[in-house]
C-alpha cells in the first residue's frame, strides 16, 4: 500500500468513473414519446434488413412426414375479417398485372397445368402457435416464369377478396417452396383456409401468407407493404 | 492481473479507508446497459405470450398463464414485437462486449466458476440460508456468488439462442433442431427468462444485504471498505 490518497481526491475520481456511464442514459431516449416511434422503427428496420440478409434461397425449410401433420380439422382459421369472403368460384381469375410480359386473367387450370408441389412443412403464426399442414400447388417461381415476369423486379404485391393485401420480396417469391396453393391434405382449398388460391411459403410468418387472391403484381416499388406490417409489424418476417 | 487499491486519508479526521477498484469500466457499462434491455426483453416478451399464453402444439388453444398486461411492454403484439427485436441487438451486442472484454483482459478470473469453488458452494448456502458460520473471504467473490454469475452469463446466452431459434427456425433449423423442434425453442426460451429472473431476484436481495458501498462499486467501480484483504 502506497502513501495515503486525500478523500477529496477519491471522490473526484469517483465523480469521474461515475460521469463515464453517461452513454446508459442514451437509452432514456426510449421512454421520450416523441422519440419512442422513430427508435422503435429503426429497430425493427434493422431486423427486417438482417433477416433479409440472414435470408438463403439454397435454405429449404424442414418438411415432415404424413404421420406429423395436425388433424385437418385442428388446423386454424386465421383471418382478419371474416372466414369467407364469398368468392364466386366459377368465375374467379387471377388478375395480373405489373412489370410482366403477359398481363391478364389466369383461371386456375393454367395455375394448376404448372408441375404440382405437395409438402407438409411447419406453419407459424405471429401469436406465437405452429402447426404442420399438408399442401399442394404450383411454384411461384414456375408461374413468375409462365406470366414473364420482370426478374430485376423487387416485390410481388398480392391482392384478396377480404381486401387483405400483401407483399413479398423477390428472393422470398422465387423460392423453390414457395407455392401459389390450392390443396390442402390433398383436397381443394376450403373457403375458410383461402379458396380457390392462397400463398403458401414455409419459410415466412403466417401473416404473409394471404389467402383469397384476387390480384397479383410484380413492382419495382411497394405502394404498400401488407395489412399487418402498414400498421407496425415486421415488413420481412422470414422464418 | 495487478489489483488496483488505495488507501484514503479523510481530510477532516485523518481516518484510513481502503478501497478497491473492484468493476472495469465494461463491467459497469455492459451491466447498466444490461439491466435495462432485460427489463424490456422481458416486459415485451410476456406481453408476446399473451397473444398464445400457451405451449400446447395445437389450436384450440387453452391458456397456461393469464399474464395481467399492466406488467407487459408494448400494449399490443405488434408493439411489443417492436421492442423485442429492438432491445434483443441492444441485449447481444452488450452481451458480445462484456464477454469479449472479460476474455481479454482476464477480468473473468474474478468472476468465473471453476472446479476449486466447488468446495466452497455449501458453506456458502449454509451461511446464507441456514444460519451457518460465515466461510471466511479471500476474493471479491464468493464461490457461491461465482456459480451465480457464471450461471447468469450462461442463461444469457441460452436465451439468445433460444431466441435466434424461434425467430429464424428456418434458417437455423439445426439450433430449432437441437433444442427439440420449434414448439420446444419457444418453451426453452420462455423456461430460461424465469431462470433468468430467479437470478436477478436472488441478486438485488443481495446488493440489498451488502450495503451501499457495494452498489456503490458497480457505478464507480471503487469499493471502500471491501470486506475482503487486500493484499
Amino acid at each position: 500500500m502506497s502513501t495515503p490518497t486525500d478523500s477529496r481526491k477519491f471522490k473526484s475520481i469517483n465523480r469521474r468513473e461515475l460521469l463515464k456511464l453517461t452513454p446508459v442514459v442514451a437509452l432514456g431516449a426510449f421512454a421520450i414519446p416523441k422519440l419512442q416511434v422513430p427508435l422503435l422503427k429503426a429497430g425493427l428496420g434493422f431486423s427486417d434488413w438482417a433477416s433479409a440478409k440472414l435470408f438463403r434461397s439454397a435454405h429449404l425449410a424442414p418438411t415432415f412426414a404424413d404421420s406429423d401433420l395436425t388433424p385437418f380439422a385442428k388446423f386454424p382459421i386465421n383471418d382478419y375479417d371474416v372466414d369467407d369472403p364469398g368468392v364466386d368460384l366459377e368465375k374467379w381469375t387471377l388478375t395480373v398485372a405489373g412489370a410482366v410480359q403477359k398481363p391478364g386473367n389466369y383461371t386456375l387450370a393454367q395455375i394448376q397445368a404448372l408441375p404440382k408441389l405437395n409438402q407438409n412443412t411447419r406453419h407459424v403464426c405471429v401469436e406465437g402457435w405452429d402447426v404442420i399442414g399438408r399442401f399442394g400447388g404450383a411454384r411461384l417461381t414456375d408461374f413468375l416464369k409462365a406470366i414473364g415476369a420482370d426478374a430485376t423486379a423487387r416485390f410481388v404485391a398480392v391482392e384478396c377478396a377480404d381486401d387483405y393485401y400483401e407483399s413479398l420480396d423477390m428472393a422470398t417469391a422465387t423460392h423453390p417452396q414457395t407455392l401459389l396453393c390450392y390443396e390442402m391434405y390433398g383436397q381443394p382449398l376450403t373457403r375458410e383456409h383461402g379458396a380457390p388460391l392462397r400463398l403458401q411459403i414455409p419459410t415466412k410468418i403466417g401473416y404473409k401468407q394471404a389467402k383469397y387472391l384476387t390480384r397479383l403484381k410484380v413492382t419495382h416499388v411497394l405502394e404498400r407493404v401488407g395489412y399487418w406490417e402498414d400498421q407496425g409489424y415486421s415488413e420481412f418476417y422470414g422464418l | 492481473m495487478a489489483t488496483r487499491t488505495f488507501a484514503i486519508e479523510d481530510v477532516k479526521t485523518g481516518d484510513i479507508t481502503e478501497a478497491v477498484y473492484e468493476h472495469p469500466f465494461i463491467v459497469r457499462l455492459c451491466h447498466w446497459i444490461n439491466a435495462v434491455s432485460l427489463f424490456v426483453m422481458v416486459g415485451s416478451g410476456l406481453q408476446i405470450f399473451r397473444a398464445f399464453p400457451s405451449f400446447g402444439a395445437k389450436i384450440p388453444q387453452k391458456d397456461l398463464i393469464d399474464w395481467p398486461k399492466s406488467l407487459a411492454i408494448g400494449g399490443w403484439l405488434g408493439g411489443a414485437l417492436q421492442w423485442h427485436l429492438t432491445f434483443m441487438w441492444i441485449y447481444i451486442a452488450t452481451g458480445l462486449l462484456y464477454i469479449g472484454y472479460q476474455v481479454f483482459s482476464g477480468n473473468y478470473k474474478q468472476m468465473l466458476f471453476v472446479r476449486r469453488d466447488v468446495s466452497g458452494v455449501w458453506p456458502m448456502v449454509r451461511h446464507y440460508f441456514l444460519f451457518g458460520p460465515k466461510p471466511p473471504v479471500g476474493e471479491a467473490y464468493n464461490p457461491l456468488q461465482k456459480h451465480a454469475y457464471s450461471s447468469a452469463i450462461v442463461l444469457g446466452v441460452l436465451s439468445g439462442l433460444t431466441g435466434l431459434a424461434i425467430w429464424k427456425p428456418v434458417q437455423f433449423s439445426w439450433l430449432a433442431w437441437l433444442m427439440g423442434g420449434f414448439h420446444w425453442a419457444r418453451l426453452w426460451h420462455f423456461l430460461f427468462m424465469w431462470a433468468l429472473l430467479a437470478f436477478v431476484f436472488g441478486h438485488l436481495v443481495m446488493v440489498v444485504l451488502h450495503g451501499w458501498n457495494n452498489f456503490v462499486s458497480m457505478l464507480t467501480g471503487w469499493k471502500k471498505d471491501p470486506e475482503y484483504p487486500l493484499e
